[in-house]
């Protein structure tokens, strides 16, 4: 049932990219997550897996710092992107959010042109001087978003006027054009249909050479494809962290089990 | 249900079940008729409305002119100061010349004269004068009637009332019937019910002082409120801390939006006008007032249609690493602007037709001239309507209601470019 991950199955360390300590969110009075450790990795797919309300959007929201923007939501602990807190006061989460990107459950494209979409991000960081060398950087974002072909003659055409799985690669395609380090995903393939994602899934897999990428998800076979590393939640917990494939082979906890195996979530 | 017919307990076909099927159906037919009747109620008052207000209001449109042969004698006009000349004179040579058996009687000869417009020697002044050679010539020139005469050619004097109860008596019908019969009377389109300012005679009153006062103080009021009202919304919607303060602001807003207008016209009297010592009737003041009363409908209107922006835009700028002012700015703000600008219309046609704060302000001065800045004395439209319709020239009836077809226009006009507005920019996502 679970699809052995065609690639990077070895168990090769590379760099942690982000490292959370004794990461505790609060929405009010709610206890959202709970004294969560995690190491993420560069050139490395993690996925986020975990039964409805578990908090793994929210963990990932606390990667770009994308939960400042609500009122009532309170991050303590200790998240380093690099070895340096993104929560320090010196950190502005603008920039942060260039080196993090994001892309979200639902496309969800600017109503402007396919070009203004990706050249948006680019423009306001000021990355191209000339018209040119925007031109360019639309168009590589264009490819690696794996939507380049299908969308290079319609440049100026509304975003979205696309099909729901062009416009998520189109986001993606946004999402990387500003060079980010790291692409947060949160759910990305809910949204679409079976070959649409077919299509993310396998650009994600791309995109791993030069990103490390994170993924929330909830479909269980799409961690196991996509995914090398894998963190179970479950209430606010993270309740194991590993190799995907020992975690849905040889899981520790009776949690994770029972989750993958259909019996919780 | 899956145990209920399982189990057959329950009848589908008997006569409970269809009595009540038939209920249903009952009350669901009594329901849209109900509707249809609302429905039908409104449109009739509309229509009955309407109706009323163009068979009143259309004898405005038109005006009765008579065309005369005026010689312009110079013994009543001085060449050098052709402005000073007697033209009232000259009108009343004309008459006699029409009239060549009346010529001794000073009664019978007013009666004569009064049969004109009293702005008909005026409309002559002004031709010699921009034309001093006209003088010593004879000159057909078209003049418009009194206004007692007037109705009576629009047929609103009934010549079977006893005499002693009409506007004219036998002899002055006779007079007009007379150069009727002569072909001297005509009856066109009535520019200058626009083309006029106000006037103490019904026959010369136009709402072009109006027009322009209201287009003044409306223009006031979108310059203010616009600006002002969007900027407080994108603050109290986008940065504004979310306390006790900012509820406090919130709830005064709903409730200034429900503040009767009249009490801003007192507010703007005292502040304004008060101790300000603002210009009395001038329709920047006036427009100042509307922008009092149209703010908080503009900050709800655009703090509604801010709200309505999807979330999953702003979370897409954010993403990308805008800052809050670049989302706001560069993808809320765009994508509000047609339920901002349709606010916005909607709060000025508002404003348009809001007459009691004017009132307040002196807005309804006699002002016989358009303004020529917007610091200049002049009513508005509606403050128009309220003059005439006090005014006790049979005239001004027509002229009432015909100034509020005008002003109806206006409000229509504005309503359908706020439709516009909304279709053409409306987005979908």
């Amino acid at each position: 049932m679970y699809d052995t991950p065609a690639s990077g199955k070895t168990a090769v360390t590379n760099e942690v990219k982000i490292a959370a300590r004794k990461v505790n969110v609060f929405y009010g009075d709610t206890h959202a997550i709970k004294d969560v450790d995690v190491e993420i990795e560069d050139k490395t797919v993690t996925a986020f897996i975990g039964p409805s309300g578990c908090g793994k959007s929210t963990f990932l929201r606390c990667l770009n710092r994308m939960n400042d923007t609500i009122d009532i939501c309170r991050v303590e602990g200790l998240i380093a992107l690099d070895g340096e807190d993104i929560y320090a006061p010196s950190i502005d989460p603008v920039q942060l959010r260039a080196k993090v990107g994001m892309v979200f459950q639902k496309p969800n494209p600017f109503p402007k042109s396919i070009y203004e979409n990706v050249a948006y991000g680019p423009k306001i960081h000021g990355m191209a001087r000339t018209r040119a060398e925007l031109d360019e950087i639309v168009e590589r974002a264009l490819r690696r978003g794996a939507i380049w072909d299908e969308v290079k003659d319609r440049l100026q055409e509304p975003g979205t006027g696309l099909s729901g799985g062009q416009q998520q690669r189109l986001c993606i395609a946004r999402a990387v054009a500003t060079e980010p380090e790291v692409l947060l995903m949160d759910e990305p393939c809910s949204a679409l249909d079976p070959i649409a994602t077919a299509q993310v899934e396998e650009l994600i897999d791309e995109l791993r050479e030069q990103y490390s990428v994170v993924i929330v998800t909830h479909s269980m076979q799409q961690a196991a494809r996509v995914s090398q590393k894998t963190a179970f939640f479950h209430l606010g917990n993270l309740v194991e962290f590993g190799e995907t494939g020992q975690i849905f082979t040889n899981p520790h906890d009776p949690r994770t089990e029972s989750y993958i195996t259909g019996r919780i979530g | 249900m899956t145990d209920q017919t399982s189990s057959g307990s329950f009848d589908w076909t008997g006569p409970e079940f269809t009595a009540r099927l038939n209920k249903r159906k009952r009350s669901q037919i009594a329901l849209k008729l109900a509707g249809l009747t609302a429905i039908t109620i409104a449109f009739g008052m509309l229509f009955l409305l309407v109706a009323s207000l163009i068979s009143t209001g259309r004898h405005a449109f038109t005006q009765t002119f008579v065309q005369i042969e005026v010689f312009l004698d110079p013994a009543h006009i001085d060449s050098d100061e052709p402005n000073r000349g007697n033209y009232r004179q000259i009108l009343t040579d004309t008459m006699v010349k029409l009239f060549p058996d009346v010529v001794d009687d000073r009664a019978e000869l007013r009666k004569l004269t009064s049969m004109l417009s009293n702005g008909a020697q005026f409309s002559i002044r002004d031709s010699v004068v921009a034309d001093p050679a006209l003088i010593g010539q004879t000159v057909a020139v078209r003049v418009p009637v009194s206004d007692p005469y007037d109705q009576l050619n629009k047929g609103l004097i009934d010549r079977e009332t006893p005499e002693a109860n009409r506007r004219l008596k036998d002899d002055e019908i006779a007079n007009f019937d007379l150069l009727k019969e002569l072909g001297m009377v005509s009856k066109p389109l009535n520019r200058w019910l626009i083309t006029n300012a106000d006037s103490r005679f019904p026959e010369l009153a136009g709402l072009k002082g109006a027009i322009i006062g209201s287009f003044y103080a409306l223009m006031t009021c979108f310059l203010l409120s616009f600006p002002i009202g969007i900027g407080a919304a994108i603050y109290l919607e986008e940065f504004a801390p979310k306390n006790r303060v900012s509820d406090l602001i919130e709830i005064n807003i709903n409730n200034l939006a429900a503040v009767p207008s009249v009490v801003f016209g007192l507010l703007a009297l005292a502040v304004f006008l008060g101790w300000f010592g603002m210009p009395r009737s001038a329709p920047f003041v006036g427009g100042m007032t509307l922008a009092l009363m149209t703010l908080p409908t503009i900050i709800i209107a655009t703090r509604a249609a801010l709200k309505a922006v999807p979330p999953s835009i702003r979370e897409a700028a954010l993403g990308v690493g805008a800052s809050k002012h670049q989302v706001v700015f560069g993808h809320v703000l765009p994508l509000a602007m047609p339920g901002i600008l349709t606010g916005t219309i909607i709060g000025l046609a508002q404003a348009l037709g809001e007459t009691a704060p004017l009132l307040l302000i002196g807005m309804n001065a006699f002002i016989t001239s358009a303004p020529a800045t917007p610091f200049d004395s002049s009513t508005a439209l509606p403050t128009q309507i309220f003059i005439w319709a006090d005014s006790p020239e049979r005239g001004f009836v027509s002229r009432t209601s015909a100034a509020i077809l005008v002003l109806l226009t206006f409000l229509i006009f504005m309503n359908a470019i706020a439709i516009f507005l909304r279709n053409k920019f409306e987005r979908k996502w």
